[in-house]
């Protein structure tokens, strides 16, 4: 059973009088709602994705493009072989970015936390490109597997940093850590493209994420993961959710923080492993997806990662549908998404909503 | 033997060591309090009795068993812990606060009851907070608070509850309505164990005192047996009179004028 399924309680006889946003917004049917509305905008944006590009294509074609598309039709071949894949992988990444984002924040209580600024895509990205450089593996899931050990290492090492010393790891010093290592992986990314030019090939989405240009057979490489580590992400929203009273109260309450900590890095590093081996590094969407969604539902989880779930893509599909009409040759989707989301990062940090550990 | 006690307990942070054989009974559905002086101590013995902190040495029982052997979920549908600091996650309401302690009592295959729902709506109440429930946590007065986390150990459901100065940050009419409230829960049959810094609170209301000092206890029993002035002078370095409380006849504590004595030792010079 998905936490969605689970009900909060009613506000006991009595209480009535006091029914405020709190009571709207803890409805079971303001729940049911908002998943309703959210895959609305979802189904919105698929579609608006599929139609709309660098190419017109006759809003017509778009049907007929993506289930039967006919040989002869050239807006039906562009709607079949390349928005179609490209709008899944916009679904499947979108998804597993936003989750990861709201389990890293929830796991940290740092609403700071997020897989492109803590260098967890960085580092993912980074080991992809050099198992490019180096072996030149035929499966794609050789690059899955290397963005897992980048992605791990890189959660590990800003852990460690950010945590040294006095005061353990605090929002601003695993943020600070984060953005250090995160510079060096690009860098270092950067630098190896540079070394062998033609194994890349021009793809500068090792750079910076984009949804486009991408071989699609890495699709069906990573889908597997990213259904696992959603499951597993949505399986602990309860004991986030004591995690969140901090450590004490949670272990009185017989949740296990360490367990739930361990489970949480894995999911973690399965879905932003997944979500950069397919596009690249693509930051800030972890960050303003579970932000956004925190502002309108509280800080129950069993809310938090459902809505994240479903807000996440049809931010980033937003992002990429832009970037493909805003220049003539198209801007990457993580250009986009930082355009956007750097400024509410700025406001965030100068709202001060970052508590200590 | 007690449903709680801890024998021979050696509490240690990494370098420090907080206590050494300490040995504590928790009598029976009585309404422990423990007192002593900043740093003695206290939180860290209830965090031993809750299994927050695992003892270097000794063992702590409940129910005849170790409860390092127990799942953590059955321990925390037996005995509720209120910390002396916990976290408030930004933005929750005191209805979905309280129903986070229903926790123990959910699994993934066991979600949101009809016990769970009455459970949370009678801690409410229990601790008048009923027509708070939809308000946010952060936006509340410190008692109010302090009440809300209390509603959420209580929503736990246990048979011991253990409270660590859950009459911090109150006044004096909220401090005595939170006492009257444990001694409430106390004669329907729980067992509590707090943490207390006014004496003549602890004196009042707990039928059983544990007096601390640098990880040892001084005394246990009965206030009205064993709180002397000799006693408060060695746990707290404090000369004082002990009367009897002019209201309940519990030992009261007063403490000696110093100034005076100052003021006539500078007299006589
Ligand atoms: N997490 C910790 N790590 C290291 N040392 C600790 C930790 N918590 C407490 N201590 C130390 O252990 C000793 C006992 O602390 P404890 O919190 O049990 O005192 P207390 O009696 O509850 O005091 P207070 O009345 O101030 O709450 C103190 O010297 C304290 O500095
Ligand atoms: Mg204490």
């Amino acid at each position: 059973m998905l936490p969605l399924a689970s009900r909060r309680p009613e506000p006991p006889a009595g209480a009535d009088g006091a029914r405020g946003a709190g009571a709207l917004r803890s409805g079971r049917r303001a729940r049911l709602g908002w998943i309703a509305l959210l895959t609305v905008l979802l189904l919105l944006t698929v579609v608006a994705s599929l139609a709309i590009g660098a190419e017109h294509v006759a809003f017509g074609r778009v049907l007929p493009g993506v289930f039967s598309p006919d040989p002869g039709s050239r807006d039906e071949l562009i709607v079949h072989e390349l928005r179609l894949p490209r709008t899944l992988l916009g679904v499947a990444v979108g998804a597993a970015l936003g989750l990861a984002g709201a389990v890293m924040q929830a796991l940290t209580r740092n609403p700071l936390a997020e897989p492109g600024l803590l260098g967890v895509n960085g580092g993912a990205a980074l080991a992809v490109v050099v198992v490019i450089g180096t072996v030149r593996a035929d499966d794609a899931l050789v690059y899955v597997w290397a963005a897992f050990v980048g992605a791990a290492g890189a959660a590990a090492l800003v852990y460690a940093i950010g945590a040294r010393g006095r005061g353990g790891a605090s929002p601003a010093r695993l943020v600070l850590a984060g953005a250090a290592v995160n510079a060096v992986f690009s860098a270092l990314t950067a630098g190896l493209m540079l070394l062998s030019p033609r194994s890349f090939n021009g793809f500068r989405f090792w750079q910076v994420g984009s949804l486009g240009g991408r071989e699609m057979s890495i699709l069906p490489r990573v889908l597997p993961f990213v259904l696992a580590g959603t499951v597993l992400a949505l399986l602990l929203a309860r004991p986030l959710n004591a995690l969140a009273m901090g450590d004490e109260a949670g272990r009185a309450l017989g949740s296990r923080p360490g367990r739930t900590r361990a489970l949480g890095a894995v999911a973690v590093v399965v879905l932003c492993g997944s979500a950069t081996a397919a596009a690249g590094p693509i930051a800030f969407l972890g960050l303003a997806v579970p932000f956004i969604v925190r502002t309108l539902a509280g800080p129950d989880q069993r809310l938090v990662l459902p809505y994240s779930l479903l807000l996440a893509p049809v931010l980033l599909l937003g992002a990429d549908i832009v970037g493909r009409v805003v220049t003539p040759g198209e801007l990457e989707t993580g250009i986009v998404t930082a355009f956007l989301g750097a400024p509410l990062f700025a406001v965030m940090v100068r709202r001060g909503r970052t508590r200590d550990l | 033997m007690t449903q709680l006690h801890a024998d021979d307990l050696t509490l240690a942070y990494e370098r420090r060591v907080v206590a050494e054989d300490l040995s504590v009974e928790i009598p029976d559905e009585s309404f422990t309090v423990i007192v002593g002086p900043n740093a003695c101590g206290k939180s860290t013995l209830l965090r031993a009795l809750a299994r927050l902190l695992r003892p270097r040495d000794g063992t702590v029982y409940l129910d005849g068993a170790p409860i390092s052997a127990l799942p953590p979920k059955r321990l925390a549908r037996r005995l509720g812990l209120l910390p002396q600091s916990p976290l408030t996650p930004e933005g929750i309401t005191v209805a979905d606060l309280v129903a986070r302690g229903r926790y123990p009592h959910q699994g993934l295959l066991r979600q949101w009851s009809r016990e769970d729902e009455t459970a949370v709506a009678d801690a409410l109440a229990a601790v008048g907070v009923a027509d708070l429930a939809d308000r946010v946590v952060d936006e509340l007065s410190g008692g109010q608070r302090q009440r809300v986390w209390l509603a959420l150990v209580l929503a736990q459901e246990t048979g011991v509850m253990l409270l660590d100065e859950p009459t911090t940050y109150l006044d004096i009419a909220h401090q005595i309505e939170v006492l009257d409230l444990c001694a409430r829960l106390h004669e329907e049959g729980r067992t509590l164990v707090a943490v207390l810094h006014d004496l003549n609170h602890a004196c009042r209301y707990a039928t059983h005192l544990i007096a601390m000092r640098g990880g040892e206890v001084l005394a246990a029993g009965p206030p009205a047996e064993i709180v002397t002035a000799d006693l408060v002078e060695r746990v707290f370095g404090l000369p004082c009179r002990v009367v009897p409380c002019p209201e309940t006849a519990t030992p009261m504590v007063v403490p000696a004028d110093r100034r005076r004595a100052r003021a006539l030792t500078a007299d006589t010079l």
